[in-house]
């Protein structure tokens, strides 16, 4: 009468319970795509990747930064009352940072679910292929736009910190963020483009820097040659032949930059439009091919 | 045209004349055929048409002709619908190296729409159930192949479909790992309730899973019939037998003593190895096993074996040739 019950809890014990039927909610495209979107975005900074993932883009991450809070110091430092650097000006200034971003994330962020053949899986779900594209260019673009944009955040921040006019400072941060904006687009649409048409990543990579790299210096060279043979109106035409330029172009014309090209040949009103148009077509177009090439793949 | 063949008879697929034409090749000639809940087990040979009409029943692939629903959805129009209730397990390698099962399988079920708390739970449950357990916090890349095609079972099964096609699943293994994986497919049905329609190459692999099997070749419904049919028609037993003293030569003695009760033995493959010791006959029921054993017991020898021996993929094609075979198709199918 006097044991002791030992204890008869639901703790105490253990139940092969089988297999467990889901009934729970079911959510659908929409929530795959998000889902999708942001296992990419993170994916683009090595997040939920191996530690040597991680590496690289977190060091270009730190490359575009480092500047920025460089010339902000100097900036208060010194008591200057501008930036030594234009916000629109510092995304092509570091171009070259940039493109190798592009280059190492955009095979990451397709090539691999071509080259292990993880494609199906996705389409075997109800995720289609616009869903599949959209995620993933949304996912780059806006890895891009974190990387370009943290660097002018951290010179708005000092600028105001070293209170340079707000309005003046604001103004111009804000259009430097859709230039960034912009050249993330373009760069992500061409870099999956390339990307998604290369399943080695190898080769991937190289492609991409060939186009984003290689274009920019043949055409800073002919823009360079056609200065100095008289020929300043040709310099904004050149420039809608590599993405750098492109955005160059766009931001002299509309967001109050002032041109990187050789000669500081500013471009038209009409000739900023045509960037503009190229720009937009070059995004919507990558946006078709890719879902073109992801309709073949399919299953 | 009878379609209930039992009680209970619940269609999971039903094709209507499905066609799917590419510009060189027929790959589905007018198929039609139901498929009912359980296990069902599609054979036929490289390019007979298997993966393309897996695609099709999926929604990706429109069909040229003819119609399909699959769990009653209509293919044409509610493929997104037919993709949440159904998984895929391809036929090709598709895990990528560098993540480990866990992390893979919680993805895949987020894109089956499982919310991320589910998606963590069932993909721990469903590794569990595969026979995975602390390797699946290795990377992929490091798995056996048998392994991966756990793996690859799991993605299929993580968001508790109603159905699920597997492709060639015991593609790569050996023998052992072969066994194992019809188990797993058994239990998908047996144990989860879920039906699965599995594709092989290899009739006998499937006629020991599945409740009914579908032959289909170039396209074309070679045969559609439950295994318990091909059991019956089919069955041969194999025998094998001990010497002993008294009787040198057991598998003659139990020959002729077959033969002297009405029962046609005839040897293996003649000329092989060892082959002149395995008697092969046709069972014709309960009893015959029953004939077999008194009659080696009476002879005082040993059983070595008696086995089921079952045709061949090749041999239902020779037969399902003939016109006979043809109309039965037809008749199951039609």
């Amino acid at each position: 009468m006097a044991v002791e019950q030992p204890l008869t809890g639901e703790t105490t014990r253990i139940h092969d319970i089988g297999y467990r039927g889901y009934d729970g909610p079911r959510l659908g495209r929409s929530y795959a795509r998000r889902s999708l979107y942001s296992q990419s975005l993170r994916g683009a900074y090595g997040l939920g990747r191996s530690v040597k993932s991680k590496v690289l883009p977190m060091l270009l991450f730190a490359v575009m930064c480092v500047p920025a809070a460089i010339m902000v110091a100097v900036a208060v430092a010194t008591k200057a009352h501008e930036l030594p650097v234009g916000y629109t000006r510092y995304a092509i200034m570091m171009q070259a940072v940039i493109s190798l971003y592009v280059a190492s994330q955009a095979p990451q962020a397709v090539s691999r679910d071509l080259r292990f053949k993880t494609v199906p899986l996705y389409f075997s779900r109800p995720i289609e292929t616009a869903d599949y594209v959209r995620a993933k260019f949304a996912a780059l673009a806006s890895a891009v736009f974190i990387l370009t944009a943290a660097p002018l955040l951290v010179m708005y921040v000092g600028a105001l910190l070293s209170k340079l006019g707000f309005a003046h400072q604001t103004k111009e941060f804000a259009e430097g963020l859709v230039s960034v904006a912009l050249l993330s687009l373009l760069f992500a649409g061409i870099g999956l483009v390339i990307a998604a048409v290369t399943p080695r990543r190898g080769f991937g990579i190289a492609a991409v820097i060939a186009v984003l790299v290689i274009s920019y210096g043949a055409v800073s060279t002919l823009q360079a040659i056609a200065t100095t043979q008289g020929h300043d109106g040709a310099v904004p035409w050149i420039g809608l032949f590599s993405p750098v330029t492109l955005i160059d172009g766009v931001q002299s014309a509309f967001l109050g930059a002032t041109t990187r090209a050789p000669g500081g040949v500013a471009p038209t009103t009409g000739q900023g439009v045509v960037a503009v148009l190229v720009t937009l077509a070059l995004i919507a177009g990558s946006y078709g091919l890719l879902l073109r090439r992801y309709k073949k793949v399919g299953l | 045209m009878v379609r209930i063949t039992n009680v209970g008879w619940v269609t999971v697929i039903a094709t209507e004349s499905l066609s799917k034409r590419f510009p060189r090749v027929t790959a589905l000639d007018r198929l039609s055929v139901d498929i009912g809940a359980g296990v069902t087990g599609l054979v036929g040979a490289n390019g007979a048409g298997k993966s393309t009409l897996i695609k099709i029943l999926l929604g990706l692939s429109p069909a040229t002709e003819g119609s399909a629903r699959v769990l009653g959805l209509d293919i044409a129009t509610e493929g997104a619908a037919i993709r949440e209730r159904v998984g895929y397990m391809p036929e090709h390698d598709c895990l990528p190296p560098d993540v480990s099962a866990t992390e893979f399988v919680v993805h895949m079920a987020r894109m089956s729409g499982l919310p991320p708390t589910a998606a963590r739970e069932r993909t721990a449950d469903i590794l569990r159930h595969v026979g995975l357990y602390e390797e699946r916090y290795r990377p992929i890349g490091g798995y056996s192949t048998g392994m991966k095609q756990r793996v690859k079972l799991a993605q299929a099964l993580v968001h508790d479909p109603k159905l699920v096609f597997l492709d060639e699943p015991t593609n790569g293994l050996d023998p052992v790992g072969r066994d194992e994986m019809l188990g797993l497919i058994r239990r998908v049905h047996s144990d989860f309730g879920i039906s699965v329609l599995v594709t092989s190459h290899l009739l006998g692999e499937l006629e020991r899973t599945c409740e009914h099997v579908v032959v289909i070749d170039g396209g074309k419904l070679l045969r559609a019939s439950s295994t318990t049919d091909f059991t019956q028609t089919t069955t041969t037993l194999a025998i094998e037998v001990t010497d002993s003293d008294t009787h040198p030569d057991g598998t003659r003695a139990v020959r002729e003593a077959l033969a002297a009760r009405g029962v046609e033995v005839t040897h293996e493959g003649a000329g092989l190895p060892g082959a002149g010791h395995i008697l092969l006959l046709t069972a014709a029921g309960e009893q015959t096993y029953d004939l077999v054993r008194d009659v080696v017991a009476d002879l005082g020898l040993g059983l070595i074996r008696m086995e089921q021996r079952r045709h061949h993929i090749s041999e239902v094609f020779t037969a399902g040739s003939t016109d006979e075979q043809r109309k039965e198709a037809v008749g199951h199918g039609g």
